[in-house]
């Protein structure tokens, strides 16, 4: 009876996953998707150490008050390279799956220190530590290579620099700035906490929020047709 | 036998016994039946109309051929049809036009405040009542003009970012890069203070003279900026970074200036109108 009933199952379950993997619909194809840069993946990792999905979700809803809110509805494409996603269903604060850009690092440095010094009415907690404490740059190698045997495609060169690269991005004046941006189509480089003698964790946290639903080319997306479903 | 519910014999026992206690085997009760047979059916009917079972290329796309981003798109095609009589309006006429047009004039003002709390809010306050950094939106006192034209511009543009037609002005860091020393910083602050404290008017000495000589060329001789040059006016005791005296020197010692978005870039043209029309009725000038 144990056996059949696991035999049952497993059918059931393998139908309904197998799929997945091999449909193209279940990821459209989509132009602009990049790994993320090294200091986004660095920022990406506070983001989750830091708890941030307990209250924010990534992922636009396809509703018509979700799309009027935060803009286009999320693609699977757009979490291709996420591991693990942060899609989430608990929202607290807003949505951030397209928070890329609509606010200056200003804003975020200060938004991050202390919320209510810029939403009077913000129940978030401040992260003010981010901004004194280094970011952990000397992960990101193994993080990167980690990211890759999970199937995001890192190239070997972008492994190696993965380092250089990260304390490049918050530093426009260095020489490894140029690189990271052909590595990394569209990747900001900036000095994101305007503290130009360290690579704090604000400034990976900054990098990664501004990234965030930047990517994907929806005049593309549109042109070639919807797909729908 | 004769159970202790008195039921005659002839119903039926599933046959067990556990310790002399039979179990009566009656039927399920119909309601529940058919209502399984009927969630059968449904289940069965779902998978022919509705998207369902995975295939080798593709899916089955059921007859009713659902898709909940073509919803969507029809929903935000139904809405933006229902609202094109009036956004067309809004294109085709001029700022002073939609004001004077009272159906525009409320339809702005409403597709302008919604606007306003998604894109605005979280830098200007969901009241508009700013932040130490980020301009209050409810007082007379503009930076960059408060007139419907100067409004729209600086949504349009920005201030301070990378487009090319962005509103910019920079106030030079006088005490971080040297230009003043600390104790003319210092007389300078006190004099500046005073310009807005009323009494006896501003503080001549020092101070005075330091302010002629560097600060009057954007803020004015009296002191009531400019809004062609986004200097604002010192006189009025409203200050974007705070108006004690630690506030005014960390200014001119190391000078900030607040960035905003080109929305232009972003938000069609018809919003944006509606915005500054919103906008300006929340504290505008001429």
């Amino acid at each position: 009876m144990l056996v059949v009933t696991l035999i049952v199952v497993s059918i059931g379950g393998l139908v309904e996953i197998v799929p997945l993997y091999y449909l193209d619909s279940t990821v459209e194809k989509v132009r602009g998707m990049r790994p993320y840069t090294p200091l986004e993946l660095v920022g990406r990792n506070i983001y989750i150490r830091e708890g941030c999905y307990n209250c924010h979700s990534q992922m636009v809803r396809s509703l018509r008050d979700e799309v009027d809110r935060y803009g286009h509805y999320s693609l699977a494409a757009e979490s291709m390279y996420d591991h693990p996603f942060q899609w989430g269903s608990k929202r607290t604060g807003p949505d951030l799956a397209r928070v890329g850009g609509r606010y200056s690092d200003d804003w975020h440095r200060e938004h991050l220190i202390r919320p209510k010094n810029v939403v009077p009415e913000s129940i978030m907690p401040g992260y003010p530590f981010l901004q004194e404490r280094p970011a952990e740059l000397d992960a990101v190698e193994a993080d990167l290579r980690a990211n890759a045997a999970l199937g995001v495609p890192y190239t070997e060169e972008m492994i190696a620099n993965a380092r250089a690269d990260a304390a490049a991005q918050a530093d426009p004046e260095s020489d490894g700035a140029e690189a990271v941006m052909a590595r990394y189509p569209k990747a900001q480089v900036r000095d994101f906490d305007g503290n130009p003698d360290m690579v704090s964790e604000m400034d990976a946290m900054i990098a990664y929020l501004q990234m965030l639903g930047t990517l994907v080319d929806f005049d593309a997306f549109r042109a070639e047709g919807e797909a729908l479903r | 036998m004769v159970g202790s519910s008195g039921r005659p014999d002839e119903t039926p026992t599933t046959g067990h016994e556990w310790d002399g206690i039979t179990e009566f085997n009656n039927p399920l009760p119909r309601w529940w039946l058919w209502t399984f047979y009927a969630t059968v059916l449904w289940a069965v009917a779902y998978w022919i109309a509705m998207p369902a079972w995975p295939l080798v290329e593709g899916y089955t796309r059921g007859l009713l051929g659902y898709s909940q981003r073509a919803v969507v798109a029809g929903q935000v095609a139904d809405r933006d049809a229902m609202q094109a009589r009036y956004v067309e309006r809004i294109a085709a006429a001029s700022l002073e036009e939609i004001a004077a047009d009272p159906e525009l004039l409320s339809f702005a003002l409403a597709g302008g405040r919604s606007a306003y709390a998604v894109n605005c809010s979280q830098c200007h306050g969901s009241g508009a009542e700013g932040a130490v950094g980020y301009p209050n939106l409810n007082d007379d006192d503009w930076l960059w003009g408060g007139s419907l034209e100067a409004i729209a511009y600086t949504i349009r543009h920005g201030v301070r970012n990378e487009s090319d037609e962005s509103r910019y002005s920079e106030m030079p860091a006088y005490g971080r890069d040297g230009f003043l020393e600390p104790e003319q910083i210092v007389a300078v602050v006190r004099y500046v203070l005073s310009l807005s404290a009323g009494g006896d008017g501003p503080a001549a000495g020092e101070g005075a003279d330091i302010f002629a000589e560097q600060c009057s060329i954007c803020h004015g001789e009296d002191g009531r900026g400019s809004v062609d040059l986004g200097a604002p006016n010192l006189t009025d005791a409203i200050w974007l970074f705070g108006g004690d005296y630690e506030s005014v020197l960390a200014q001119v010692q190391n000078s900030r200036g607040g960035v905003m978005p080109a929305w232009g870039e972003r938000l069609p043209p018809e919003t944006i109108k509606q915005l500054a029309i919103y906008v300006h009725a929340l504290g505008g000038g001429t």
